[in-house]
């Protein structure tokens, strides 16, 4: 009676492992066909290997091109999955909190200010652009906080991040519209794109998700407990309001460093927490690693799809994401007989 | 209503588990309970009851330390707002009535939540827990479906796993608003036996039930109008019945059928 079937809690965690292989060995086989496709279509890595500039077109290029947008799709996947976790509702995305506009306006007004003239060079431009778009997130976040005083209502919360978005999207669109110069680079950002992430993108972004992660393993019961209400787990003696702050912090950490390095990517943190629960249901503890990897291989993936298609012509990747990330969405919608957020 | 509130009433021989003193709370800016003094007899059954919207699932939520109140509580003795919430966890469980539930867990893993109070951040299940769930699991006969999702059982099936959650805990004090929310009549019937159970070891238990007959199964009797305790007593007192009578209007009778007290509805 007090011993457990041997089989029992082998089973339940032998779908989230299989997952997770595969996750991986996608990741892996991935970022070789991304180091492999440029402009000319797919090269082999192997033959690239005797021939100085591709060696360099690969290191410096496409491989933290690569790199980079796997962690991105991580980072957002992640920041998704919290999200639908600490909000219990299954259409939360990472941009909930009012960031992905507070983004466009940093980027707006570092793009006006600085002006979009060619003297400045790409380097310095991507620098302002990066730390624009971080400060705009993350100010934007704390803005939404201010408004809903604190994180204790979830309600309070999603309104105010409605109203961030709203206000801080109107006020992006005005310095479009005052200075229609800085409309190109604008539509690239909302667009979101990976063609610039270099290894310290990767850096920056590697960073982030490792912190992110593990605050996020080490807070999955949290998740899991308010997944049965937030009475019950307040009941259980969880400190909700502490943690619920460490959680909107890393939300905000995992969105800003993705959105700051390669714009407003749709679709995939909404997407591939959808995609890992409609294949393996599990605690948050796996399911946030699970997202996280899903997001990675999901991102990683369209960005190749987005290199290769027209090549030697690129497709923006949030074109693609957008694209597949809606279309998966809608079939989800009619598989389940729109029961989509019904819970 | 003409009934005032009756004198607290101490029974002989039982330490009071739960004491709430002058409890005023509400709910959004409604004020809801207004004034509520409170003795609740240590390994007892009481249930509460009352018309809708009278207080009671607060009155539960303030005892739980679920929501803002003014006043006292305390837990043995103890005032609760001094306890740490993780030892209050362990020592008092509350099941609440339409809380969302998390789809995606199995029944284990919801089984094994009522655990948390007693594990380590981040440790494994301890021997202790595991046979703690597996103990609440087969009380409620939700064993057989541990590794199914809680999305994938119906309403009472589901009723069934939360309440193995609020019993895998092993409280001193049970918690429970609307208990028997879908249950069908013999898992009704196994719940009360479950929780005369849990009394016969000591356990305390209280519980909101609109349902006065089931109710009428449980040792003392609350009865909660309009933010008020009208009245308290053992579940057996003709002047417990005539309380109940008078709350509903008279609406209801309670009278005596194959040797336990029943709420009849009036017709007229």
């Amino acid at each position: 009676m007090n011993r457990l079937p041997d089989d029992t809690r082998q089973r339940s965690t032998r779908a989230p492992v299989v997952l997770a292989g595969t996750l991986v060995v996608g990741s892996g086989l991935l970022l070789l066909l991304g180091a492999g496709i440029g402009s000319t279509g797919f090269d082999s890595l192997l033959d690239a290997r005797h021939d100085p500039v591709a060696v360099q077109i690969i290191r410096d290029i496409r491989a933290p091109r690569a790199i980079g947008a796997w962690l991105a799709g991580a980072l957002l996947a992640l920041a998704g999955a919290i999200a639908q976790g600490l909000f219990r509702n299954p259409l939360a995305d990472p941009y909930l909190l009012g960031s992905a506009s507070g983004a466009s306006l940093g980027v707006a007004v570092a793009l006006a200010a600085m002006g979009s003239s060619p003297q400045t060079t790409q380097w310095l431009s991507r620098l302002g652009l990066t730390s624009a778009a971080f400060v705009g997130a993350t100010a934007a976040v704390f803005l939404t906080l201010a408004l809903a005083r604190g994180v204790h209502q979830t309600m309070r919360l999603l309104l105010a991040g409605v109203v961030v978005g709203v206000v801080l999207g109107a006020l992006g669109s005005l310095i479009m519209m005052l200075r229609p110069e800085v409309m190109m680079s604008m539509q690239a950002f909302m667009l979101g794109s990976t063609g610039f992430v270099g290894w310290s993108a990767c850096a920056v972004m590697a960073a982030a998700w490792l912190v992110c992660a593990l605050i996020a393993a080490a807070l999955s019961r949290v998740l899991d407990g308010l997944s049965l209400g937030e009475a019950t787990a307040a009941s259980l003696g969880l400190p909700l309001a502490r943690m619920r702050i460490v959680l909107v912090a890393t939300l905000a950490l995992a969105t800003g460093a993705a959105v700051a390095q390669t714009g407003l990517i749709a679709f995939v943190g909404l997407a591939a927490p959808h995609l890992v629960r409609s294949i393996v249901r599990t605690t948050h503890r796996w399911f946030l690693m699970l997202s996280s990897l899903m997001g990675g291989v999901l991102l990683l993936a369209a960005d190749t799809l987005a290199r290769w298609l027209i090549a030697p012509q690129e497709l923006p990747v949030g074109v693609v994401t957008a694209v597949l990330g809606g279309g998966y969405l809608l079939w989800l919608m009619q598989r389940r007989g729109g029961m989509v957020g019904g819970s | 209503m003409s009934h005032g509130a009756k004198p607290l009433r101490r029974v002989p021989g039982a330490t009071p588990a739960l004491l709430a003193r002058d409890i005023h709370a509400q709910l959004g800016h409604v004020p809801v309970l207004h004034g509520i003094d409170l003795e609740l007899p240590g390994g007892r059954w009481t249930s509460v009851v009352g018309p809708n919207g009278a207080g009671k699932s607060t009155l539960l939520k303030v005892l739980a330390q679920l929501t803002p109140y003014d006043g006292e509580v305390t837990l043995f003795g103890q005032p609760l707002s001094d306890l740490p919430a993780r030892d209050r966890a362990r020592r008092m469980a509350w099941l609440g009535q339409n809380e969302s539930s998390g789809d995606d867990l199995s029944v284990w893993d919801v089984a094994m939540l009522g655990r948390l109070p007693h594990q380590a951040w981040l440790a494994a299940p301890s021997a202790a827990d595991l046979q703690a769930v597996e103990q609440a699991l087969r009380a409620t006969q939700a064993w057989d479906w541990r590794d199914r999702s809680l999305g994938q059982l119906s309403g009472g099936e589901r009723q069934r796993v939360l309440l193995a959650r609020a019993l895998a805990v092993q409280a001193d004090v049970l918690l429970m608003d609307e208990p028997l929310a879908n249950l069908d009549p013999p898992h009704q019937s196994d719940w009360l036996g479950m929780v005369r159970h849990l009394v016969a070891q000591g356990c305390t238990v209280v519980s909101v039930l609109h349902e006065i007959s089931f109710a009428l199964h449980a040792d003392e009797m609350v009865i909660v109008v309009q933010g008020r305790v009208v009245h308290q007593g053992p579940c057996n007192d003709p002047v417990t019945h005539r309380t109940l009578e008078q709350v509903f209007d008279q609406r209801i009778a309670i009278v005596p059928v194959a040797g336990q007290w029943v709420a009849l509805a009036r017709n007229e």
